[in-house]
């Protein structure tokens, strides 16, 4: 397609999808009128940036179900990633929605080589995370084997890898490394018949990436989504590595600077918004992915003429990605309540040890929480742990410190400690 | 019934230096002392002379602390004697958190125990003529000087 043919279908589809959801969204109807406009007002892409941006704080106020564009009855599946406080981000799709989602993550895995002689082992999560049944149903709908391996039992995966002769694995680049270190240690790497890897849902770099090619002898590309707008599949990058390829007949991507929210001409840097233009479910529109990167339009090496993503440069937010998990300070945060109703002061140290995201959280004892009996201490310990467990949905190692060990200034005490060097 | 002061410490050389220090510098004696520790973390226990004095210099050096009621015992040098006295505290359903020597010599013993009721423990030693010491008691501890 060239640009004039892409931009043509965008601006058409998403008129569309502006009366739509006009019509059938409360919340939109209400953020529209608020601006002053009428579907009409929307006459293609060149009037996209009159539009309000939604963010995940309107998410968060239309739990659960309050941006949802159909009925429920027409609503096959909802799935949902963690909130900045206690509620997640919930999706909703359709049953369209999910053929949709199959076939962008179908194109991924195709643009990295994979067809339906494959047999594709899905390393991510399955549940309310999108990346186990999305990697899953787009391997399906591309015919090939999937074994849905979720996570958490290394020694299976690789049994299973080498017994079925798997050629292809989609998991986070991380236990994909620490697959590999698995796979050496046991002198395995010759017996398998691994040719692809599709990481995505943590940031990685190009030297990971190399790491993971050379060690197990495979091609490996970048997939990135985000469960708000679909999931995995948004966009991939190609064999050139050149970007990653979004996915144009079904989003709009735009680049604004995070401050003034105004849009950025193509190669600047800026926060990523998306427009869901097919989405019937939950439609976003020009939605802040709080991912800071630029894009780059023409035609790519591969052939293909969709805008590509480049390389993700951090956050406008203060969301971590641990363990391909986001999690939002604010979570940890809410979870020191727990202790007394009270935030200790706390620090949030994140770091990459052979390939695994540590994650700690240390916690100044306090006199109105301190005790001298030991057991005391470390069930207060395991209770936070617990608690930051059930907030963010992965695991915490807390540390008690005495008072003052951590940093305090003035104005803005510093929370996090992220010493992973990914950018 | 005395008090004990408890310090928070981390595992690590020289902070139970410094919280003595601290102590030092304040002119507060230690009368007796146990450290309980876990891999990161550690309790400094203290039995100090002047216990007012003791727990503003922990504060004043940025340690988080905490006072306890404990128990300080003298029991006679007899062989089987403090196993009597738990067989005493376990029949009248008193838990002993923790416990630690104080002092020992040829006359006796001054032990400090954590227990889950202090009051009846008094008691139960008290029947089972064991000398409980008082908070003025504690400069006698080691020995009358």
């Amino acid at each position: 397609m060239s640009r004039d043919q892409i931009e043509e279908l965008q601006s058409k589809r998403l008129v569309k999808q502006i009366n739509r959801i006009y019509h059938n969204v409360e919340y939109y109807r209400k953020k529209m009128q608020e601006a002053g406009l009428e579907p009409s007002d929307i006459r293609g892409i060149e009037d996209l940036d009159k539009l309000p941006f939604t963010t995940y704080e309107d998410i968060a106020k239309a739990y659960p179900f309050g941006l949802s564009a159909v009925p429920l009855s027409e609503a096959v599946r909802v799935h949902a990633s963690s909130g900045t406080t206690g509620k997640p981000k919930i999706a909703i799709y359709t049953r369209k929605d999910i053929d949709i989602w199959s076939e962008c993550v179908a194109r991924c895995f195709s643009m990295a080589g994979i067809t339906k002689n494959d047999i594709i082992q899905v390393g991510y999560g399955y549940g309310l995370f999108t990346g186990g049944l999305g990697a899953h149903y787009g391997a399906e709908n591309l015919g090939a084997l999937v074994i849905p391996m979720s996570t958490g039992n290394t020694k299976k995966l690789i049994d299973m890898m080498i017994d079925c002769g798997t050629t292809a694995i989609a998991c986070t680049p991380s236990y994909l490394l620490h697959v590999a270190e698995a796979l050496e240690a046991e002198g395995l790497v010759d017996k398998i018949k691994l040719k692809y890897a599709i990481c995505g849902a943590e940031p990685w770099t190009d030297n990971m990436r190399k790491q993971i090619e050379e060690r197990l002898h495979i091609k490996a590309v970048d997939i990135y989504g985000l469960t708000e707008i679909m999931g995995p599949g948004v966009a991939a990058d190609c064999k050139y590595h050149k970007g990653l390829h979004i996915w144009e007949d079904h989003f709009i991507p735009e680049i604004i600077d995070p401050d003034t929210l105004e849009q950025l001409p193509a190669g600047q840097t800026g926060e990523l918004v998306i427009t869901t233009i097919t989405k019937e479910g939950m439609p976003l529109i020009r939605y802040r992915t709080r991912d800071l990167t630029s894009i780059e339009i023409g035609k790519c090496d591969c052939g293909r003429t969709m805008a590509r993503i480049q390389r993700f440069k951090g956050r406008s937010d203060d969301m971590l990605v641990i363990r391909g998990v986001n999690v939002f300070p604010s979570q940890v945060e809410q979870a020191l309540l727990e202790i007394d109703g009270t935030t200790p002061n706390y620090m949030i140290n994140v770091d990459r040890v052979d390939n695994n995201d540590t994650f700690e959280v240390q916690i100044e004892v306090e006199e109105r929480f301190f005790s001298d009996e030991i057991r005391k201490l470390e069930e207060l310990r395991s209770k936070v742990e617990n608690s930051i467990h059930q907030m963010t949905g992965i695991k915490a190692k807390v540390r008690l410190v005495e008072p003052n060990a951590l940093p305090h200034s003035d104005g803005k005490t510093k929370h996090v400690n992220d010493a992973r060097k990914l950018v | 019934m005395v008090k004990q002061l408890s310090v928070f410490l981390e595992n690590k050389p020289g902070t139970l230096n410094k919280a003595l220090l601290m102590l030092k510098n304040n002119d507060v004696n230690i009368v007796a002392i146990s450290l309980a520790d876990t891999s990161e973390f550690g309790l400094a226990r203290l039995i100090v002379d002047d216990l007012e004095k003791g727990r503003s210099a922990i504060r004043e050096g940025g340690y988080t602390s905490t006072l306890a009621d404990v128990i300080a015992v003298r029991l006679a040098q007899r062989v089987g004697y403090l196993q009597e006295i738990l067989d005493k505290l376990s029949a009248a359903g008193i838990n002993v958190e923790y416990m630690y020597t104080a002092s020992t010599g040829p006359d006796g013993a001054d032990l400090i125990m954590k227990t889950s009721d202090p009051a009846k423990a008094e008691e139960v030693l008290a029947e089972a003529k064991a000398e409980v010491l008082k908070q003025d008691d504690l400069r006698k501890l080691g020995g009358d000087n």
